[in-house]
């Protein structure tokens, strides 16, 4: 059985910037991916990224991703293991069981780091099984990507960056958009991206929902109305669209599979995307060793997940004793400023929001399993300081 | 949509070269489509929609996610069933079928 100091399990931004500063200190990384590349979804991201550092700023996706992939390859402390699927976690054992093109291998990690990232929510109406029906994501890996046009006329569902993103991304590519739907009073987005949109003269209906896709075999159309005060559709508001293709730009949730697996506690917080596990600033979770990171952590941007990743890999590195006391602070500060700095806009108040409630049931979390090991140990005396030194590092 | 609209030759930001084509085969029929591009993707250029039908209802199916997460576009490649369109690289000859249901049991050819 093969051994590594560090697995992780994404090769996506989150994965790919704790695999570069886990061997920045020293730490012998294998980065697993299930595609051959490097840089998950950035490989589709035409668009220009809003971010903190300088560097990555006004940067294509795409640009982004390619420079990852260069620094991974020069870096002779991380294996990439990419066509790699990781098929499940042991816990009890601590192994990954891995499906790689030379067939069913073992892993064993002294710490792992889940940033496997999200997969699309899917939205109830009739017809939304059809093919035809896409995630936004989906529609970009085809276009951007793979070089095919998804349809020739599309109605987007969701205005939050993505989907006012995609709309741009597919006039770009010579499709049509015939409209965005938006169940909101307001666009989601950022103005910027917006306002692109309506100057290409897609309309934008917002409080409207889809009533319906139809289509024998795929979609040949789909029916649009208006939303009351209730979320219910106004009978007579009706809007049919002549579209091939529906994009579902309606959120993302976290891929926690192995967190559940490896049983961390998880938790239900909407502002975070769904089931999130509860982890602590330094993004590990309530199993001790292993950690998160990116948008299997809470659903952000790519600027966010780099500088979860940057955290991630510092505190696995340092857990592993392989950073000293001040340049771990220091790091650490640094991480910390930037992640706060990425969310001191407006759009970030809901995950501010999320975060913090996050914290909450794991400090709640951290204090009953204090409370039942004492219980479980009548004789003993409270464990005061442990219990401090819990409470110090959950909220410090 | 033509077939020959449905590739992109000219973008704004991406270039997109040509690159090796391979026959391979839909449902009998054959097809062309790019050497190590996904099978949904050479099918979507050739206007195949429906990769899969429904295990209860027999409902078409297609791609959702083209990542392969969601399993929606299980097909049958060379006789193995639960392929995911969306990720298998497309190779010459490749005999690719809808998959129904659960899709056949694979047999050895010995």
């Amino acid at each position: 059985m093969r051994r590594t100091e560090l697995a992780i399990i994404g090769a996506g931004p989150a994965g790919v910037c704790a695999a570069l500063e886990a061997a920045s200190h020293g730490v012998r990384v294998t980065l697993i991916d299930r595609e051959e590349h490097i840089g998950g979804q950035l490989v589709k991201q035409t668009h220009k990224f809003f971010g903190w550092h300088e560097k990555s700023a006004g940067t294509r996706g795409i640009v982004i991703s390619r420079d990852l992939a260069d620094k991974v390859k020069d870096n002779p402390g991380i294996c990439f293991m990419g066509s790699t699927e990781v098929l499940g976690y042991y816990g009890d054992d601590g192994v990954l069981l891995l499906e790689a093109p030379a067939g069913i291998q073992l892993l064993e990690p002294e710490r792992l780091l889940v940033a496997a990232g999200a997969s699309e929510k899917m939205i109830l109406f009739p017809g939304n099984d059809l093919p035809g029906v896409y995630g936004a994501g989906a529609v970009q890996t085809l276009m951007n990507v793979r070089g095919v046009r998804p349809g020739k006329s599309v109605l987007m569902v969701g205005s939050g960056n993505i989907g006012l993103i995609v709309s741009y991304q597919l006039a770009q590519a010579g499709v049509k958009v015939a409209a965005l739907v938006e169940a909101l009073p307001k666009i989601g987005g950022y103005a910027v991206h917006a306002s692109k949109i309506r100057r290409l003269g897609i309309p934008i209906y917002t409080r409207h929902t889809v009533k319906e896709a139809y289509g024998k075999n795929s979609v040949e159309g789909a029916i649009i109305w208006e939303l009351d005060d209730n979320w219910q559709g106004i009978p007579g508001t009706e809007k049919g669209l002549d579209v091939d293709v529906m994009c579902l730009a309606t959120g993302l949730t976290p891929l926690c599979e192995f967190l559940w697996q490896a049983g961390v506690e998880m938790a239900y917080i909407p502002e975070l995307g769904g089931f999130v596990p509860l982890y602590d600033e330094h993004m590990e979770t309530t199993v001790k060793g292993i950690y998160v990171a990116g948008d299997a952590a809470c659903i952000e941007e790519a600027s966010m997940a780099m500088a979860e990743g940057r955290l991630a890999g510092l505190a696995i590195a340092r857990s592993l004793g392989k950073v000293p006391d001040g340049e771990f602070s220091r790091k650490r500060e640094d991480s910390l400023r930037e992640l706060e700095e990425l969310r001191a806009g407006p759009t970030s108040e809901v995950i501010v929001r999320g975060l913090a409630a996050m914290r909450k049931r794991l400090e709640e979390h951290l204090s009953q399993e204090h409370s039942s090991r004492q219980a479980h140990q009548p004789g003993a005396k409270p464990d005061a300081q442990q219990g401090n030194q819990q409470r110090k590092r959950v909220s410090s | 949509m033509e077939s020959s609209d449905i590739r992109i030759k000219q973008h704004p930001i991406l270039d997109f070269p040509e690159r090796r084509k391979v026959k391979f085969y839909w449902e009998g029929k054959q097809l062309e489509g790019y050497e190590g591009e996904p099978i949904a993707s050479a099918l979507h250029a050739a206007g195949v929609k429906v990769l899969h039908k429904s295990l209860k209802r027999g409902r078409p199916r297609g791609f959702f996610c083209a990542i392969g997460n969601c399993s929606s576009c299980l097909v049958v490649v060379d006789g193995v069933p639960n392929v995911r369109a969306c990720t298998e690289k497309l190779r010459a000859g490749m005999r690719v079928e809808m998959q129904v249901g659960v899709g056949p049991v694979p047999r050895s050819k010995e």
